[in-house]
């Protein structure tokens, strides 16, 4: 996956000069999970920028640039110190276009680490993607496959609205098929990665892994499970999920963050409001569990969900 | 400030009651605590006390009316007070659209709009879930003829599914019995009464759902039938303790050490009871049913013998209260008044085994080579297989003896 966002980032910089790159580390040192190694010796320090450490001079630079026609991709490097940038990301990154009545735009990217499992302690670990997906006008992408990856970073470069991209720490190293050539796939659209007729398993990103492997496993069982992938959490594509749901009438949401006011809540509140009157028995959640996440890496693993957890969550839904 | 009294639920499985008699009538003035009617359940006739003080407002139900639980029945309000009964107006035909949280009490005036919504009733209390309900809805399906098979005996797809293949599924007679085609002129057709049809519903359905084995033993009772006549000289006439009251006991006791035979199987689980309640089967007018005799284990059998006693004239008159009649977990059934020599019994769901006891009996039996008269009792255990198996229940069997042969244990 790691080549796949790289290939998106080198191909939009070559197709478009507007593009640039700002971050910490990303220009001479090539990027902290190595995404933009080369870059910096190709397009030179104009466009590769390496940062101070302040996520919030990052963020505020880049919404500076948009604001002035430029098309930025900023690197936090993770979803952690995007904290620290609160402010820009939500309340101007946000609302600027909507403030302003519809006068700026802003075509900028941030592309931010989240997830948890590589033993990097509690403040280092989260995976609180729901927190910003919870902002009208920030847009929030999440891919869970290289083909995904290229093609929506490719296609939020080019949309003129604020976007956070959340790649996960321990996807970088996940294989894939990715097409040939120029493509791009829409943002805010779910997708079916895996049919099935017995049960409807809600996903995305790292989790997406897992719950292919939670699959193949109640597949043995002789449990069908169908994976919709989100893809993107806001905004949300509730269209292949309840239209899975109401063939399934049972579905299963698998998230890494937690679970309260989590996605999960989120996907169920949403297919009891869209198709109550299909569901066969009450829809369940897998999450994180409601604890710091802790630095043993025991402790680490049995707080983050499971392939396992997985499986018996859909053999209780059935 | 009016309130509505509404049909009480009496027992974990009661959606409906009859309302057999109004005993205050409109108009007269009531306390707390007074018996405000008779009910009968599936299990019993019941007296419903009022929680209020006021006078009789309205009856909402007339005599004779089967009344969903939860359902408003009467109302009750201060003396002079004006009550807004709006539309309500149930005499006689009763509107299945109530359910018993949104009727529970209300403190304001009492109008349509507040008693009768008509949003989500369930027929007769039946869970679904909503894609069971939406398929029954669309295919006409009467839920109240479906097995649910869902935790908690929820109807879920898979039950509709089913039933739609094989809508045959034999179900149990609820409803009294019309007069066949080819009925003779000269026979006399009864209509079933309602502790029949109960009756007839759930062992119907023990009988059909639960694999029963029956396992059978032998007790020499001469030194218990010799304990009581020397207690029962002791004690009043009104006071005598019964064989069945030492059985009750001693299976009680034995209980103790076999918790999975004082156990429900709900779902995949083993409920096993932490108290040891002892029903009684009791001979009534038109059909049987089980008193309880709470925590046997642990009450003296003059106690047992004193409670068993109550119920059972409470329950010979009609008079039963809920208590005595739920909540049992093991019941003894006795037809040793009868001089029958053995039987065996159909399991109360849910519970897992019931002991039916025979006549104790002067026969020739075999003592060191010689044949001598003794007292001998035969008692059979009819147990749920999928929660115990024969070695189990004929160890039960075994350790009973130990308290029927020696009865003095029980007093111990």
């Amino acid at each position: 996956m790691r080549e796949a966002i790289s290939q998106a980032l080198w191909e939009e910089m070559e197709r478009d000069e507007r593009v640039f790159i700002l971050g910490e580390e990303v220009g001479l040192w090539g990027g902290t999970y190595a995404v933009t190694k080369g870059f910096y010796d190709h397009f030179g320090a104009e466009r590769i920028r390496d940062t101070p450490i302040s996520e919030a001079a990052i963020v505020g630079a880049a919404i500076g640039a948009a604001l002035t026609g430029l098309r930025p991709v900023a690197e936090l490097m993770t979803i952690n110190f995007a904290f620290s940038a609160m402010d820009h990301i939500v309340n101007e990154a946000a609302k600027l276009h909507y403030m302003f009545g519809g006068q700026f735009v802003l075509p900028m990217v941030i592309r931010t680490v989240s997830g948890g499992g590589r033993q990097l302690g509690a403040t280092h670990s989260q995976t609180p993607d729901a927190v910003f997906a919870h902002f009208p006008g920030l847009k929030v992408v999440s891919p869970g496959t290289p083909e995904d990856a290229k093609g929506l970073l490719k296609a939020c470069i080019r949309s003129d609205d604020p976007i956070l991209f959340i790649e996960h720490a321990t996807l970088y190293q996940a294989r894939g098929e990715v097409p040939e050539g120029d493509y791009t796939i829409p943002i805010g659209v779910s997708k079916i990665q895996r049919s099935g007729k017995d049960v409807t398993l809600v996903t995305y990103s790292k989790m997406l892994e897992l719950s292919m492997k939670a699959a193949e496993k109640l597949a043995v069982d002789g449990i069908e499970v169908e994976i919709v992938d989100l893809r993107t959490l806001r905004p949300l594509d509730m269209g292949p999920v309840v239209e899975s749901f109401k063939r399934t009438n049972r579905a299963v949401i698998v998230e890494e963050g937690w679970r309260s006011h989590g996605v999960g809540a989120e996907v169920a509140a949403r297919l009891y409001e869209e198709a109550f009157d299909y569901a066969d028995s009450p829809i369940k959640r897998v999450a994180q569990k409601e604890v710091p996440l802790p630095y043993n890496r025991a402790l680490e693993q049995l707080a983050l969900p499971q392939v396992e957890d997985i499986v018996q969550a859909v053999k209780e839904v059935m | 400030m009016a309130d509505i009294v509404t049909m009480p639920k009496l027992g974990f499985d009661m959606v409906e009651g009859t309302l057999v008699r109004w005993v205050i009538a409109e108009g007269e003035k009531v306390a707390k605590g007074t018996v405000l009617a008779e009910i009968e359940t599936d299990k019993a006739t019941v007296e419903v006390e009022t929680n209020y003080n006021g006078i009789v407002h309205k009856h909402l139900v007339s005599q004779g009316s089967v009344v969903p639980v939860g359902q408003p029945i009467a109302v009750i309000a201060a003396p002079g007070e004006q009550v807004d009964l709006g539309q309500l107006s149930l005499e006689g035909g009763i509107k299945p659209a109530v359910s018993p949280k949104q009727t529970a009490q209300l403190n304001q005036h009492v109008t349509a709009e507040e008693i009768l919504p008509d949003q989500g009733f369930l027929p007769g209390g039946v869970k679904t879930s909503p894609v069971a309900r939406r398929m029954a809805d669309e295919r006409g399906v009467d839920l109240k003829g479906i097995h649910g098979s869902g935790p908690g005996g929820r109807i879920v797809k898979k039950d509709i599914e089913s039933y739609l293949t094989h809508p045959s599924v034999p179900q149990p007679v609820l409803a009294p019995l019309g007069v066949e085609p080819q009925t003779e002129s000269t026979d006399l057709v009864l209509p079933l009464n309602r502790l029949r049809a109960v009756i007839g519903r759930r062992m119907t359905q023990s009988k059909q759902q639960v694999p029963h084995f029956y396992v059978t033993h032998e007790y020499d009772v001469g030194r218990m039938l010799e304990l009581r006549s020397q207690f029962n000289n002791l004690l009043l006439e009104n006071e005598r303790i019964s064989v069945n009251d030492f059985i009750v006991k001693g299976v009680a006791q034995t209980l103790r050490q076999f918790p999975n035979l004082n156990a429900s199987l709900v779902d995949d689980k083993i409920r096993q009871h932490g108290q040891v309640n002892i029903g009684v089967a009791v001979t009534v007018e038109g059909g049987l049913l089980t008193v309880v005799c709470r925590e046997a284990d642990r009450k003296p059998l003059r106690q047992i013998a004193m409670e068993i006693r109550s119920m059972t004239e409470r329950a010979r008159h009609g008079k039963v209260r809920p208590e005595d009649v739920e909540g049992s977990t093991f019941t003894v059934s006795n037809l040793g008044m009868f001089d029958v020599e053995n039987f065996a019994a159909i399991i109360n769901p849910p519970e897992t085994a019931i002991l039916a006891v025979g006549t104790a009996r002067e026969v020739a039996v075999v003592v060191n080579g010689e044949v001598k008269p003794g007292l001998r009792m035969k008692t059979t255990i009819s147990v749920d297989h999928r929660v115990s198996d024969g070695a189990e229940a004929a160890h039960f069997l075994q350790a009973l003896s130990v308290y029927i042969h020696e009865p003095l244990r029980l007093i111990l």
